[in-house]
């Protein structure tokens, strides 16, 4: 099979020349190759990339489980400039990224520089720091709701305590709801980003700082000629992972508010939830995910071109 | 973890450098209670009286302690049903994920072979392309197979990752490639080496894809959410979500179940806390 497959000219001669025989081991390399691939790639090829390539098509077909599908070009995405609750999801999303990177970003750094340091007991604060991260998102959500309870929740009482009179409603507030969902994001996810960060600043040569310190630099101008340019990498690709994550953003928003109060918090996943699987729109649902998919890409390619310049100069 | 003290440290002995020690441990300590309060607040409410939960001014260790909402919670809902789903779930996924992608790897990092590289790049790119943004193809496939609503759709959706072949691959790049060429002059063929030389090699980076995937798992909400419908097919997180429906007002109890689905986490954290951390640190930083 694989030698009709294969279009080798026809110069190999009936003896083994070595041309022959290093053929003949590439051959067996790939058949090897694939093999160990193999059981994870068929698992993969039928669930994710048939999948992804059959999202694109599917946004421009109109279908719902009980006709067939019908090609519609456009339609889909007209009627998504059209969707008014798909554009509040938009923007919903996209004031939640705006919270939850630059936030979560700050916390993660701040936390790194905190416990980058060789003391006693600092395995345990990285742990707590971290722990949050691998909790449940629905324990976590659950148990924030409580902490952000309007009336009687620990949240409101430490506010009055510091002096406001009268704090947000929280969850219960179409103003407030979207704040109490990024406040518990970037709690629960700083700890991941703080990791991150730790691994960016120990892979800065202790030698720069010690050439700095000779040079008579203060802790802040070290902060600011060494760290911070050491840190560009990992600033970068942690820039990257949130946004991405933001944009990502489902299962917090169902468990806290279910996108309420009224569509304050409704977003995109959950939008696109909403229409495929409840609704069974799969065409125009998969019109809004080439969407969502699309963001993530234009984001992830101009900071790529962003870092990439800076870089340069 | 070997750490570079990068901060301006306090090497000078005397006075000032033991206010500055005292200091960092007082804003440390402030800073993990911060973040420790939530679950601090969770396990107080769990073993209080239901009227007790929100008072003014906050309660922090209860009255007296209700130990047997620990007893009774099992009885107002099927946590065990729940429990024992999450177990399995988890259990399998973790095992096919770190089976196929520690093989695959293998061809990946060690087997030459033409279009391989291409072939990887394809699964580098499926990371980047958000889980939503194909969901919806997913799902009609698992519904024209009939697959909706049965462990198997998870199951097959969550093992075959792309994720646990690029973090084993990471790995096994570090292990240097004269000791399979070695191996094959000693005449032990390429599974021979997968099986007997690089996966006992692997150990840290297996226990980090493992634990990691066996969290990711217990703690998904998305994948039963959208594919399992049936009660007795639930996960704790979907229990714990329709209790909350349930039991409206029920607080102490809510945080019952909170505590039991953190347990069993918090417990293999505490244990394994190294192996997540290197994961982390090496998935994110090597790519």
């Amino acid at each position: 099979m694989a030698d009709l497959l294969t279009a080798t000219p026809a110069t190999a001669s009936a003896a083994p020349s070595p041309r022959a025989r290093d053929r003949r081991r590439a051959r067996r390399n790939t058949l090897i190759g694939w093999s160990f691939i193999l059981p994870n790639f068929l698992g993969f090829a039928v669930l994710t990339l048939v999948p992804v390539i059959a999202a694109f098509a599917l946004s421009f077909m109109e279908w719902d489980s009980y006709n067939p599908p019908e090609w519609v070009g456009l339609d889909n995405f007209q009627r998504l400039l059209n969707d008014e609750s798909t554009k509040i999801a938009l923007r919903n999303t996209a004031f939640y990224a705006l919270g939850h990177v630059p936030l979560t970003m700050l916390a993660a750094l701040g936390l790194a520089l905190l416990l980058n340091r060789k003391i006693a007991g600092v395995g345990f604060f990285r742990a707590a720091a971290f722990f949050p991260y691998i909790t449940s998102m629905v324990a976590v959500a659950v148990v924030w709701n409580m902490l952000f309870n309007p009336q009687f929740g620990p949240v409101n009482q430490f506010l009055q305590f510091l002096g406001v009179d009268s704090p947000p409603g929280w969850t219960t507030s179409t103003t407030w709801a979207m704040p109490a969902i990024i406040l518990t994001s970037v709690w629960r996810d700083m700890g991941y980003y703080m990791v991150l960060f730790l691994a960016g600043l120990q892979a800065i040569p202790v030698e720069q700082y010690e050439a700095a310190k000779v040079d008579g630099a203060s802790t802040w101008q070290r902060f600011r000629a060494v760290t911070l340019p050491g840190l560009r990498p990992v600033t970068f690709l942690v820039l990257i992972l949130l946004t991405v994550q933001s944009f990502k953003v489902f299962d917090l928003v169902v468990v806290m508010t279910d996108g309420g109060p009224g569509r304050a918090t409704l977003v995109l996943s959950q939008q696109i939830y909403r229409r495929g699987i409840i609704e069974g729109e799969f065409g125009y649902a998969s019109a809004i995910s080439l969407v969502l998919f699309l963001l993530v890409l234009v984001f992830t390619l101009v900071q790529f071109w962003f870092n990439s310049r800076r870089e340069r100069r | 973890m070997s750490t570079v003290d990068t901060a301006a440290a306090p090497r000078a002995r005397g006075p000032l450098a033991i206010v500055r020690r005292v200091a960092l441990y007082v804003a440390l300590t402030l800073a993990a209670l911060l973040i420790l309060v939530p679950f601090l607040w969770m396990v107080s409410a769990s073993l209080k009286r239901n009227n007790d939960v929100f008072t003014i001014p906050i309660q922090w260790i209860p009255k007296d302690f209700q130990w047997h909402n620990f007893a009774d919670i099992w009885t107002r809902v099927p946590l065990a049903t729940y429990l024992g789903n999450t177990v399995f779930l988890s259990l399998v996924i973790t095992f096919l994920q770190v089976l196929t992608g520690s093989f695959a790897a293998y061809g990946f990092a060690k087997v030459r072979f033409r279009g391989r590289d291409t072939l990887f790049l394809m699964y580098i790119a499926t990371i980047a392309v958000p889980w939503q943004a194909y969901m919806i193809p997913q799902y009609i496939m698992m519904q024209k197979a009939e697959l909706t609503d049965t462990f198997w759709s998870l199951i097959l959706l969550q093992a075959f990752g792309a994720f646990g072949v690029f973090l084993m691959r990471q790995y096994y790049l570090t292990i240097p490639d004269e000791l399979c060429e070695a191996a094959r002059v000693d005449g032990l063929s390429e599974y021979g080496i997968w099986a007997r030389i690089i996966l006992p090699l692997s150990k840290p980076a297996l226990a980090s894809l493992a634990l990691l995937t066996f969290v990711n798992t217990w703690n998904d909400y998305m994948g039963p959410f959208i594919y399992l419908t049936s009660n007795d097919l639930w996960t704790i997180q979907l229990g714990l979500r329709s209790f909350v429906g349930q039991f409206d007002a029920d607080y102490a109890m809510i945080m019952t179940g909170s505590v039991l689905s953190v347990l069993p986490i918090t417990i293999i954290f505490l244990l394994g806390q190294r192996h997540f951390i290197q994961g982390i640190a090496s998935s994110g930083m090597k790519g």
